[in-house]
């Protein structure tokens, strides 16, 4: 392990030539664009030994992938904003034939307007497709989640592919420290990659996608969410091991911080969580009993350790970098119906707010805490969600 | 070319599949594996293709088949091609088959990436000149004056020269096939294994469901497509152009059946005989096979 | 092909009867008869005359179903259990020694008789 300064973006090109990745195939979009040039560059110096398919669009970087891991190839991917769109039909078709893609999805605001900053409407948009989805927070756990999400997706019970998701220009073009592992001590961690139900082979002749009728379709889908689900507990194996061999630990599914005897606990996706970390320093300081719960998945949506904290605050402020149009916050409106049954209810206050990559510092944390606190003092929810940078 | 008796026996197309009697389609399938002899992965994007296969768990076919979306299938062929590479197989043949909804239309973004990349691949499209799967739509291959259900008055365009499109990527290999010559067919296949690089077959295929012919007249319909000049066989190697011995003669358009002998036996242009022959319209399609004769010609030699 | 058409056709594959006896996507196992005895769809028997055949494949060529094969005398073979009865082996046959006869006109071994292969 050697410590080295990149951006994101470059990482993430590492993590592909670390986990031995076979077939690459992806098309620019900003800010994700610097992770295919990085793969291109490493391929022609002779350092990533996989093949990269220099494709036309997203649809075709998706599905070259989903030929390539149907194949037996292990198949990375990155993009971000309208071309996670643009690759809709097959992230759906990758999840429901169980290809264990992996994808850096380097959020970004969906256009009109164009807009090349952070939202995370991209990937939010995707909650439904069967990927599992990660939210990472620095350039170190970008690069690791990465590698581990390949074990993770590969992994018989889970077999499901997954979307890892960084802040544009936040962590993709930020330079800081990480770790890198060699391949050959990925090795340790990461066996070759062989399909263990179907592949393409002329010797084994199968056809994969013809039609099913409604006898069987829905066990199918049952079981990829039983696939997706299977993540949660796969996942703290994987993180244990991983913890053993390279002594790298992210805080599992949600990545908790001053927490256990927190009134309220503020949750977020992506890079906001590291700031967070200040914020309830800060809030302690002043003397608040407040904790940061990092959300670092949410597809599947760890229901258990949502509860476990649920159980012992006063109230979450959950704050969503992104819409679902009609309905508010998506992840708070997942912590909210995740409480819904339990016999201690706290109060989830839903906040929306630094969209298209509106700065979210510090004290607009501490405000939004801060008014949490409010709401709990008062015992009035308020309103159903807070645009708490809106300008009126 | 090859005779009758030296087609191996061996069957890759599964007796008891969903196809519809006389599905011309399955013709092609029978011959193009017969000459690939099995070492193929065949990926197939959403058409009549994917549903002759029948109902999993059970295939109709018996070679590696990956289904794709409709869109997809050149891409999807470019990852499998890449995956074949970082395992070192070089022999494999990874071959689409899609239909021309999936070629003409849908696909044709992805199917000009993968031929730009130089992948090493074989596309086929058979071409039935319609959407069969979704009930005769039209496509961008349906001829003028055919009636779809999206036509029901007859198609007011002539079709897309999408073989001049793809000779502009300038395949390894690019052919013409027809479904009633399957030894020509599978000669062409066998010389398709021989290159390296992007290799493109278009074949011509008769659907007795959109094109409402008689069901065993499929062999005499694709002959009389050939014969009356509407159809032309040829293949090129590199930039060597070689007009088909089939359609050699037909060149001239004195020695040409008259056009009426292939479109009076299709219910999808009987509106151009009713209540009487449409000369108008008729002298349109005759046109437009010379100016497609002209353009090949024009074009390749 | 028409989903019409399909439809009508269609035996319905019963065989796994639950998740317990399914993999985990659907991938597919190549199978004579996967859509079941396709030989139900014939309405007309293709009969050869064989004193007439002069065994040159040309109906062994164009059969869209694979149902003709070549027996040891180098005779062609139907497969009634999945002739689909489409007729072009007659037209295409150069001796004209097959006939197309109404099923339930046809005699002797043209009968569907029930195959083993399933
Ligand atoms: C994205 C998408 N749009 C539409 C369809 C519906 N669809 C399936 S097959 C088909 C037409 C196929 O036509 P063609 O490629 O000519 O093949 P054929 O059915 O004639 O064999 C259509 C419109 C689809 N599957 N996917
Ligand atoms: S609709 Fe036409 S092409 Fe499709 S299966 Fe039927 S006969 Fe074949
Ligand atoms: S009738 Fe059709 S399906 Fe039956 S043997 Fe003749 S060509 Fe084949
Ligand atoms: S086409 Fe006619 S003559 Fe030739 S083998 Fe078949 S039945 Fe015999
Ligand atoms: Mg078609």
């Amino acid at each position: 392990m050697k410590t080295e300064l990149m951006s994101a973006n470059y990482a993430a090109s590492r993590a592909v030539v670390s986990a031995r990745v076979e077939v690459v195939a992806a098309y620019p979009i900003t800010p994700a664009t610097t992770v295919p040039e990085q793969i291109a560059l490493l391929n022609e110096q002779g350092i990533y030994k996989g093949q990269f398919i220099r494709v036309e669009s997203e649809h075709s970087a998706m599905f070259a992938c989903i030929g390539a891991s149907s194949t037996g190839a292990r198949a990375f991917t990155a993009t971000s904003s309208n071309g996670l769109l643009l690759m809709d039909e097959g992230l759906h078709w990758a999840a429901a034939a169980r290809l264990p893609i992996v994808l850096n999805n380097v959020n970004r605001s969906v256009s009109p307007s164009w807009n090349i900053h952070v939202t995370h409407d991209d990937s939010y948009s995707k909650r439904d497709t069967g990927w599992i989805q990660f939210y990472v927070a620095s350039v170190d756990e970008l690069y690791h989640t990465i590698i581990q999400s390949f074990k993770l997706a590969e992994d018989e019970r889970v077999l499901m592919p997954v979307m890892v998701n960084s802040d544009g220009f936040v962590l993709s073009h930020t330079v800081s420290p990480y770790d890198h592992l060699e391949p050959e001590e990925v090795d340790k961690f990461l066996p070759p990659y062989t399909p263990p139900h179907w592949v393409m082979d002329p010797e084994n002749p199968v056809s994969h996608g013809n039609i099913v009728f409604p006898e069987h379709y829905s066990e199918f889908r049952n079981m990829m969410h039983e696939g997706t689900k299977n993540a949660l507990p796969v996942y703290t194996e994987i993180e244990k091991e991983y913890k053993k061999l390279f002594g790298k630990y992210f805080g599992g599914p949600i990545d908790c911080y001053k927490c256990d005897d927190a009134d309220v606990v503020f949750t977020s996706q992506g890079s906001m969580g590291a700031e967070a970390k200040d914020a309830i320093d800060e809030l302690r300081e002043e003397g608040y009993k407040a904790g940061n719960a990092r959300m670092r998945m949410i597809r599947p949506f760890p229901v258990d350790k949502i509860r476990e904290l649920g159980s012992k605050v006063k109230a979450f402020a959950s704050f969503d970098r992104g819409v679902s149009y009609g309905f508010g916050g998506p992840v708070a409106n997942d912590i909210r119906s995740t409480m819904y049954h339990m016999k201690h209810r706290p109060m989830i206050k839903s906040y929306i707010g630094g969209l298209g990559g509106r700065d979210m510092a510090i004290p607009d944390i501490k405000a939004v805490i801060l008014d949490t606190f409010k709401a709990v003092e008062s015992g009035e929810l308020g309103p159903e969600e807070t645009w708490n940078d809106l300008k009126d | 070319m090859v005779t009758t008796k030296e087609i191996p026996l061996k069957e890759y197309v599964l007796k008891g599949n969903a196809a519809c009697a006389g599905c011309q389609d399955m013709v092609a399938l029978r011959h193009a594996h017969k000459a690939l002899e099995g070492d193929v992965i065949q990926v197939v994007p959403a058409c009549c293709t994917s549903v002759v296969q029948s109902l999993w768990p059970k295939s109709g076919l018996a070679v590696p088949i990956l289904n794709t979306a409709f869109m997809a299938s050149a891409a999807t062929a470019s990852g499998v091609k890449a995956a074949l590479k970082a395992k070192g197989n070089d022999h494999t043949m990874v071959m689409v088959w899609a239909g021309d909804g999936g070629t003409f239309d849908i696909g044709l973004q992805a199917l000009s990436g993968a031929l730009e990349r130089r992948t090493d691949f074989l596309y086929i499209c058979y071409n039935n000149q319609v959407y069969s799967n979704t009930g005769t739509q039209r496509s961008s291959a349906t001829p003028l004056h055919a009636q779809t259900t999206t036509t029901w008055f007859g198609k007011t365009e002539p079709e897309k020269m999408l073989d001049m499109i793809i000779a502009a990527h300038e395949p390894v290999y690019q052919f013409t096939a027809n479904t009633s010559y399957p030894r020509d067919l599978f000669d062409k296949f066998k010389k398709a294994q021989e290159f390296e690089g992007p290799k493109f077959g278009h074949i011509f295929l008769p659907c007795p469901q959109a094109w409402n012919y008689p069901v065993e007249k499929g062999v005499e319909i694709g002959k009389l497509g050939v014969e009356t000049g509407y159809w032309i066989q040829w293949e090129r190697v590199g930039d060597e152009f070689t007009l088909g011995k089939h359609s050699k003669r037909f060149q001239d358009p004195e020695k040409r059946k008259p056009i009426d002998e292939f479109l009076k036996m299709q219910g999808r242009f009987s509106h151009l005989y009713r209540p009487k022959r449409n000369d108008k319209k008729i002298r349109e399609i005759e046109d437009f096979i010379q100016h497609r004769w002209d353009m090949l010609i024009r074009t390749f030699t | 092909m028409h989903w019409t058409c399909f439809h009508l056709v269609n035996e319905v594959n019963t065989e796994p009867t639950g998740k317990k006896d399914m993999p985990k996507t659907s991938y597919s196992k190549p199978s004579i008869g996967s859509t079941g005895k396709t030989g139900s769809w014939r309405t007309f028997d293709p009969m050869v005359n064989y004193d007439e055949c002069n065994k040159c494949r040309t109906c062994w060529l164009h059969c869209p179903e694979a149902v003709i094969s070549i027996g040891e005398d180098d005779f062609p073979v139907w497969d009634f259990d999945y002739c689909k009865g489409c007729g072009i082996c007659a037209e295409v046959c150069p001796k004209k020694c097959i006939e197309m006869v109404r099923t339930s006109d046809a005699v002797g071994g043209s009968l569907p008789v029930g195959g083993s292969e399933g």
